[in-house]
């Protein structure tokens, strides 16, 4: 499990994920936020349909593609964690 | 194209790690007008990536290296340097024109020299069920705790490498002792790195200091297996458990998270992109840009500075960022002084690099992987595939990818890139450097089709540097 | 294959669709073939275009040798044992405007007029049954709707690894500098003394085969071009047919993999001393605007990749393909202005035919290099229906 080393934050960040809310803290990327809710899947792939997480976490590997407030394939790890983001797993075509 | 809607600029930086930063303050302190463009949203790249806006806790867990940081971006905070956050330049040609992407909207700027600073990336390591979710890089690992003060408790490193020994001496300091450390470094490459340890201070220095990393990491207890092989992943949905062999006998880790880990490598997009000449170096295997001893490329006026030109490290990017700016002012006509101390130390700094590159060189098994392994993660590409399309007649890499869609999915090659080549290589018999690499053409990352048609040249908005 | 010398009946100097269509065709005819080509094989333009295979649309005097082509396509396994990704799919131009659709009714009436039936006329319901996403302002097209499409860099492999089995010999990564006469024969030189000789030679240099009719005594105003295509990322599937503008260059076509191809010929820059073009983005930027307005469902569509081709353009836009005029025993294939890639294998049919036999009843006659006089200007007019897509 992924623990937080800071003291608690001050107020938390929601955004959903698949409907489901999530909280963060000033300072997450949505994927760093998803990870730390135990949420590592993602996307699926369009190939197979094989599920995804987060890889590098550094925006080169493309894995953590989700929706943002309907814009598609949006990088997780490069998108600050905002109040009222509405996130959906990457699907597959 | 260039009008005088377009700002130009003497020297556009892009990346603002400790390569960009110190191009930046060298060129602002010459006289030039200095523009960094930065993908992330703080500057310090993704070695002193949030040093900014660390709080104590961590600075002190990670370590004062990272901590030193701080002082190079205050101090680049405070040129005359025109810092562009968020930016993501998608393309960059040889008369240095740079579009970049900033918040929905494109924007073009010119300049008269380009440093590319845009540093390193994680090594691609296909193994067997590495495309797991729960399978991330280490340097991913180190992400989480420098950026974001998150650290998993149930974590397995898997690989090689300086780094995977300093992120697990970090996860120890904060509490969290890793579940196991599997090397893959094979045993006699002890002896053949040591032949090429010199015994200057400064490498002395840094083997001292990777020395006590890994005390720290054996006196943790946690378990630590050497001479790793056979790695699969694998896991229902999840990846939750590492099987290997080491030691003569067979092994099974459970965990939450598995980090891999065979070194960095420099990112090429922006050098391929510009069709600078590179070479492919044995020893780092990997392919580097051609650079003359100011950094300058084979393409007039496009400088690279940092892990980009080679894997050295965050001092060695310092001075050759501030080499770079240099020749740029003193070509600029700017009265500078010359940068041989800059050198002299630059190889100081360099001098441990044989011996790192050569213990921690990538394991045989990422190099060539198993018939079954996906190599080309984006478009499930295995490396049998691969084979088989070399076997089919595709000379190299581009036809490779014409062949099976590996290199096309939205990573653009940077994961499989390496490993495609490699393979050809192999299997052709052929050294990595005729088998070459990838064509990089733009956009340098996927650029919404809508901001396309919405780009026109107009001034960007500059965020002045407070 | 690199060697100092060698020595066949056929010497073709190109490696792309056209060079490897008529080595292979001039093997069947059992003719010993040499190829020559200056980097590898389908490098250039076969290996990076469209890969529309069309009939549609096309100028009057290339109508019988694209059909000719046709035919081949469907039967391409019979002729390579690989189906080159070939697949079936409508060929649509699509009206934006009256004028437009007064452009479309004359077209088919001409195209019917001259014999053909393969292109019809689609009002606004048909178009929208075939292109459900098409913007309203669509207000019909003139279509072929067994057209195609297929792998530009399979195909042109395909071509060559049978050649190869009827022992064709390749020679890749061999630039050839010069071609002239020796005694009867041809020969053609490299750097490094490389050296091929021949009976025969052709020419199918593509964009740059106007340095061999140069040095055969008959330059051709041909000039090399940059057309640009981007491809986009995987989306969710909305068009199974080729589209095209009437009136604004665009060709766009979704493929198996879901992502969007999109071209259209607008030009890129040459980058002068290489073999290579770059973007222009302001130019780019309008194909993606025509894109978005004939497509809105692309909206959230990304551009995952933007690249030139090298074609060789010609002033009228047809290839140059037939005898040399000034030289026995020489011939060309080259100058296809972007739409050459679904003539490759009938035009290597009639290439073999001709140097095999010596004729060839395939109508080539409009694509004669005499058309252009010595100081490489154009001397025959262009036929008054000569507009083309």
């Amino acid at each position: 499990m992924l623990e937080h080393i800071d003291e608690e934050a001050a107020a938390s960040i929601n955004f959903t994920f698949d409907d489901q809310v999530i909280k963060a803290r000033l300072g997450d990327s949505i994927a760093s936020a998803l990870l730390a809710a135990g949420e590592i899947v993602v996307r699926s792939t369009p190939v197979s349909g094989a599920s995804r997480g987060p890889f590098c976490m550094m925006g080169v590997c493309f894995e953590c593609l989700v929706e943002v407030n309907g814009v598609p394939d949006r990088q997780a790890c490069m998108q600050p964690a905002v109040e009222g983001l509405v996130i959906r797993r990457g699907g597959g075509r | 194209m260039a009008g005088d809607a377009v700002s130009h600029y003497d020297v556009a930086v892009i990346g603002a790690g400790p390569a960009g930063m110190a191009a930046a303050i060298e060129g602002s302190r010459a006289g030039l007008s200095v523009i960094v463009l930065d993908e992330q949203e703080l500057p310090g790249g993704q070695i002193y990536r949030a040093v900014e806006r660390a709080p104590r806790a961590r600075l002190r867990i990670l370590g004062d290296d990272y901590a030193d940081g701080g002082a190079l971006v205050s101090e680049f905070r405070a040129t005359n340097a025109t810092y562009v956050a968020g930016a993501m330049v998608w393309n960059v040609n040889p008369q240095l024109i740079i579009d970049y992407s900033q918040d929905g909207a494109s924007r073009e700027i010119t300049a008269t020299a380009l440093v590319v600073a845009s540093g390193a990336m994680e090594r691609p390591t296909p193994v067997p069920g590495w495309t797991l979710p729960g399978v991330v890089t280490a340097g991913a690992c180190q992400i989480l705790l420098k950026a974001h003060g998150l650290v998993e408790d149930n974590l397995a490193f898997i690989g090689s490498g300086p780094l995977l020994w300093l992120v697990a001496a970090q996860m120890i300091a904060a509490g969290k002792r890793p579940v196991a450390i599997i090397e893959t470094v094979p045993a006699a490459r002890y002896a053949a790195a040591l032949l090429k340890l010199p015994l200057n201070p400064t490498a002395l220095g840094y083997l001292r200091k990777g020395a006590k990393l890994m005390r720290t990491v054996k006196r943790s207890k946690a378990p630590i297996y050497r001479d790793a092989t056979e790695i699969v992943i694998s896991g229902d949905q999840r990846a939750s458990v590492v099987n290997f062999v080491s030691g003569g006998r067979g092994h099974q880790i459970e965990a939450d998270l598995f980090a891999l880990h065979q070194g960095v490598v420099p990112n090429q997009q922006i050098t391929r992109l510009l069709r600078c000449e590179h070479r492919w170096d044995e020893r780092q295997r990997c392919f580097v840009p051609v650079c003359d001893r100011f950094g300058e490329t084979s393409v007039p006026n496009v400088y690279v500075a940092g892990d980009g030109a080679g894997i050295a490290g965050a001092r060695a990017a310092t001075l050759q960022g501030r080499i770079a700016a240099l020749r740029i002012a003193e070509k600029a006509g700017r009265a500078v002084g010359p940068s041989t101390s800059l050198q002299a130390s630059l190889c100081r700094e360099a001098s441990i690099r044989p011996f790192l590159e050569t213990l921690y060189a990538p394991s045989a098994a990422v190099r060539s992987p198993a018939a079954e392994t996906i190599v080309c993660r984006c478009e499930e590409v295995t490396a049998g595939c691969i084979r088989n399309a070399v076997d089919l007649g595709a000379p190299g890499a581009n036809q490779v990818k014409s062949f099976l869609r590996s290199g096309m999915g939205p990573c653009q090659g940077r994961f499989c890139g390496l490993t495609v080549t490699e393979i050809i290589a192999e299997r052709k018999g052929e050294a990595p450097s005729l088998v070459d690499y990838y064509r990089v053409r733009p956009p340098l990352k996927p650029l919404p089709l809508s901001e396309l048609a919405r780009f026109s040249i107009e001034p960007g908005t500059e965020d002045r540097v407070e | 294959m690199k060697a100092g010398y060698d020595v066949a009946d056929l010497i073709v100097v190109g490696g792309g669709i056209h060079g490897c269509s008529a080595a292979l065709h001039a093997a069947m005819r059992g003719m010993s073939v040499i190829v020559i080509e200056r980097d590898t094989v389908a490098r250039h333009a076969s290996g990076v275009n469209a890969g529309n295979v069309r009939r549609c649309g096309r100028d009057f005097a290339e109508m019988p040798i694209s059909v000719h082509s046709m035919n081949i396509w469907r039967h391409m396994v019979d002729l390579v044992d690989d189906d080159c990704g070939f697949q079936q799919a409508p060929v649509i131009v699509m009206a934006e405007s009256d004028s437009d659709l007064e452009v479309v009714r004359q077209r088919v009436a001409d195209v019917r007029l001259n014999g053909y039936d393969h292109e019809v006329i689609l009002d606004q319901s048909q178009l929208r049954e075939y292109v459900p996403s098409a913007a309203p302002h669509c207000l019909g097209a003139f279509a072929t709707l067994d057209d195609g499409h297929a792998q530009p860099y399979q195909t042109v492999l395909a071509f060559q690894r049978k050649a190869q089995a009827l022992g064709v010999r390749f020679y890749e990564q061999t630039a050839i500098n010069t071609v002239r006469r020796s005694g009867a024969d041809w020969e053609v030189i490299g750097r490094d003394g490389v050296r091929f000789s021949g009976h025969y030679f052709l020419n199918c240099a593509g964009a740059w085969g106007g340095e061999f009719s140069r040095q055969l005594g008959e330059p051709v105003p041909i000039e090399p071009i940059a057309p640009m295509m981007m491809v986009t990322n995987r989306m969710p599937h909305f068009c199974d047919a080729v589209l095209s503008l009437v009136s604004r260059p665009l060709s766009l076509k979704q493929t198996s993999s879901g992502t969007v191809v999109i071209g259209g010929g607008r030009r890129g820059d040459l980058v002068p001393g290489t073999l290579s073009g770059e973007i222009r983005f302001t130019e780019l930027q309008l194909a993606a605007e025509t894109v978005l307005s004939v497509f809105p469902v692309m909206s959230a569509a990304k551009i995952v990749r933007a690249w030139t081709g090298i074609e060789g353009y010609l002033p009228d836009r047809l290839p140059i393909i037939g005898r040399s005029s000034t030289e026995e025993n020489a011939f060309h294939a080259f100058g296809f202005s972007t739409h050459g890639f679904q003539l490759g294998p009938g035009v290597g049919d009639i290439m073999a035919e001709l140097i095999a036999t010596g004729s060839t009843n395939a109508p080539i006659s409009p694509f004669d290099i005499t058309r252009f006089n010595h100081d490489g200007a154009e001397t025959r007019a262009k036929p008054a229906n000569g507009r083309s897509w």
